[in-house]
């Protein structure tokens, strides 16, 4: 690599640049300026990461970079926006939080800046060492802010959880990686697809490839792959499972479609029957499993494994539409799931204690009527009940499937969601019919802003999803 | 040849007689000095195939950091090792199979194993032959120019690990005395000495 390709590569990678060295900033400024700077570096934080996606926005030019390690496109572009705005909304809701528990530090912020560089760097990898990388970037800090909270036993063990399963996931991928490398001998994306042909592949590279599944389902924690999922969205702090929900997720989806729909791209035959596989089993768990949940985050965790399995749905179609489906797919679901942990943070009785059961949402009707309009719309949408955006986003899935000629998946995926309803209206009727025991004390400002603004996108869809599909079709079109 | 061969069999001799001291010897720390000698040994071996790279890592990584650290854990923790190894013991035979089959599944891989020439020729970055270039030249080579981006990620991936290590266990205890060393240096007779009259027969 020359000088020139060398700046050439920075000015591409100018976004991650920006990202890498702001954080590097605001962790002096949090080092030099101790605990009581919380406030400061959470406020820069997010005005670092807006500039970030200004600069995805404005400066972003299509390319390679890094001797192919690097990859910007439209693709890059709608996923990094998506996860950027994931971080945002997360570490928005973190202010609030640290208001009622004081023993927020400056860290956090500075790793959820880091964790989003991970996901911004996992989005562009075009080459498996990259991929690599930039993902174990992003779970180390997502680790730690797991276990943010170290004087929480339940805090501590997510942590902990999370680390052991997501080092074993780590060490999946890298023996699949390995395998790939050891039988195509590159380690670019298109270098592999080129030395791949669907007639002619060995046993050892499906080994490969069934082993960087089984550590990518991980990280979208897809069935049988979402053990640790549970036991971390409960134990981990809500701020934290609110980000865990949805930035984490669009990058880590994002590696999956660069990985299958560039690498792999000859032997799709390989992977769709997997992907096929995961997707019945994720969207079957969360319809079940869900089921019996008491506790809303572990509701909410059931319900992110089966959306997962909805999305993968779009994947395994491995066409265009299928892929333009799951972009819109993620972006509805974050949406949705920010807003409703918005509605999670908001749980707060006067005495300033949070609760988390779906029975202390009885009555939320009386006591706060706009929270529980705006939580019964997103429940609603998570259900796919239409005209709202859950429903479209399920419909274009659905539809690529049964244009793949995989009707049965598209079957399968329509009675899972029924079923999943139950649980989705079992909380709407909580909160409408059943009597009130108790009140929350006053949301703050930006929870109200933040789940005012999901509800408003989930029933203004209709209207306002024409830019974002057009945006998500034309991101789709670089793979074809 | 004569040379290589006779340096050969002594660090192979060596390397396997103190990996059986390490399972062998009574005392941990003793156990842990034979790791090294073993460490140290297979360096040699890895110097002689023209692995010299490979070398001095397997000394900096395993001796320097890795053995330090058990020598540290064995002897800061209060393990009964001499429990341990009578429990040890009582597994020796199955431990034994499964090093037989593990043994033997080596030498079927090894012993089987070619490179297909059609990957060969694909590799992605292919290693210069040894007459023109040494390896650690090689990796030079490549490490800060082709893969200087990886190397950058990596070095953000060890800063991460050290800012979540201090997050999670730093604590800044408020009731342990520290040095303050201008307080020190700013005490005088005045502030530090005081006199007090005894009177005789009393204590003060």
């Amino acid at each position: 690599m020359t000088a020139e390709t060398l700046i050439a590569s920075l000015q591409l990678s100018l976004p991650e640049l920006v990202l890498a060295v702001g954080a590097l900033i605001l962790l002096m400024i949090g080092v030099f300026s101790g605990d009581k700077s919380v406030g400061t570096v959470t406020g820069l934080s997010v005005l670092l990461l807006i500039a970030v996606g200004a600069l995805v926005v404005f400066k972003g030019v299509d390319g390679t970079a890094y001797a192919g390690a690097y990859r910007s496109d439209a693709f890059v572009r709608f996923m990094k926006l998506l996860a950027l705005a994931g971080s945002i909304v997360a570490l928005v809701l973190a202010i609030g939080h640290r208001r009622s528990e004081p023993d927020m530090r400056f860290e956090y912020p500075v790793l959820m800046v880091l964790a989003t560089l991970g996901m911004m760097l996992m989005i562009s990898a075009n080459d498996i060492i990259s991929l690599y990388l930039s993902l174990e970037l992003q779970s180390l800090a997502l680790y730690v802010v797991a276990a943010i909270n170290r004087d929480s036993v339940k805090s501590t063990e997510a942590g902990l959880k999370y680390f052991v399963l997501g080092a074993l996931s780590s060490g999946m991928l890298l023996y699949g990686m390995s395998l790939v490398y050891g039988f195509t001998g590159q380690t670019g994306f298109s270098e592999i697809a080129a030395a791949l042909t669907a007639e002619h592949r060995s046993l050892g590279l499906v080994f490969g490839l069934v082993f960087v599944l089984a550590g990518i389902a991980f990280k979208i924690s897809a069935v049988p792959f979402h053990m640790w999922t549970p036991d971390v969205y409960e134990g981990a702090p809500t701020p934290v499972t609110a980000f865990f929900s949805a930035a984490p997720k669009v990058a880590a989806m994002a590696i999956l479609i660069h990985l299958v729909a560039v690498a792999f791209k000859p032997i799709v035959h390989d992977w769709q029957q997997i992907l096929v596989f995961i997707s019945i089993a994720s969207m079957a768990l969360g319809a079940f499993a869900a089921i019996g949940q008491t506790n809303i985050k572990r509701l909410m965790a059931y319900s992110s494994i089966g959306h997962m399995g909805y999305a993968l749905v779009g994947i395994a179609a491995g066409n265009q539409e299928g892929i333009s489906g799951v972009l819109l797919y993620l972006a509805i679901y974050s949406v949705m799931s920010l807003g409703a942990f918005a509605c999670i943070l908001a749980m707060r009785l006067k005495d300033g204690r949070a609760v988390e059961g779906t029975d202390d949402l009885a009555g939320l009707s009386k006591t706060n009527p706009v929270m529980a309009l705006v939580l019964t719309l997103l429940m609603f949408s998570l259900a796919g009940i239409p005209p709202l955006a859950g429903f479209f986003a399920k419909y274009f899935v659905f539809m690529a499937a049964i244009k793949a000629n995989l009707l049965t998946l598209a079957i399968l995926g329509v009675l899972s969601s029924v079923v999943g309803c139950y649980y989705y209206l079992r909380i709407v009727k909580v909160m409408w019919f059943d009597d009130a025991k108790q009140e929350f004390s006053r949301p703050a400002g930006e929870l109200k802003l933040i789940y005012g603004l999901s509800g408003l996108f989930v029933i203004g869809y209709l209207l306002i999803g024409g830019p974002l599909g057009a945006a998500a079709e034309a991101a789709a079109r670089s793979f074809y | 040849m004569g040379l290589q061969a006779l340096f050969f069999y002594l660090f192979a001799f060596i390397a396997i007689a103190s990996a059986f001291m390490v399972i062998s010897a009574r005392n941990p720390v003793h156990s842990v000095l034979f790791l090294i000698l073993t460490f140290f040994n297979a360096a040699g071996l890895f110097l002689l195939t023209g692995a010299e790279f490979l070398a001095m890592i397997l000394l900096v990584v395993y001796v320097g950091a890795v053995a330090v650290l058990f020598l540290f854990v064995v002897m800061m923790l209060d393990v009964d090792f001499a429990a341990l190894r009578t429990k040890a013991l009582e597994y020796a035979p199955v431990g034994a199979l499964i090093g037989i089959i593990l043994a033997l599944e080596l030498i079927f891989v090894i012993g089987g194993s070619t490179i297909s020439p059609e990957i060969a020729k694909k590799a992605a970055v292919p290693i210069p032959a040894l007459t023109e270039r040494s390896n650690t030249q090689a990796l030079g080579d490549v490490l800060y120019t082709h893969y200087v981006y990886f190397f950058q990620i990596a070095g953000l991936v060890l800063l991460v690990a050290m800012i979540g290590a201090i997050v999670l266990t730093l604590k800044h205890r408020t009731n342990v005395k520290r040095q303050n060393i201008s307080a020190q240096v700013a005490r005088t007779p005045e502030t530090a000495v005081s006199i007090v009259k005894v009177k005789p027969g009393q204590g003060i």
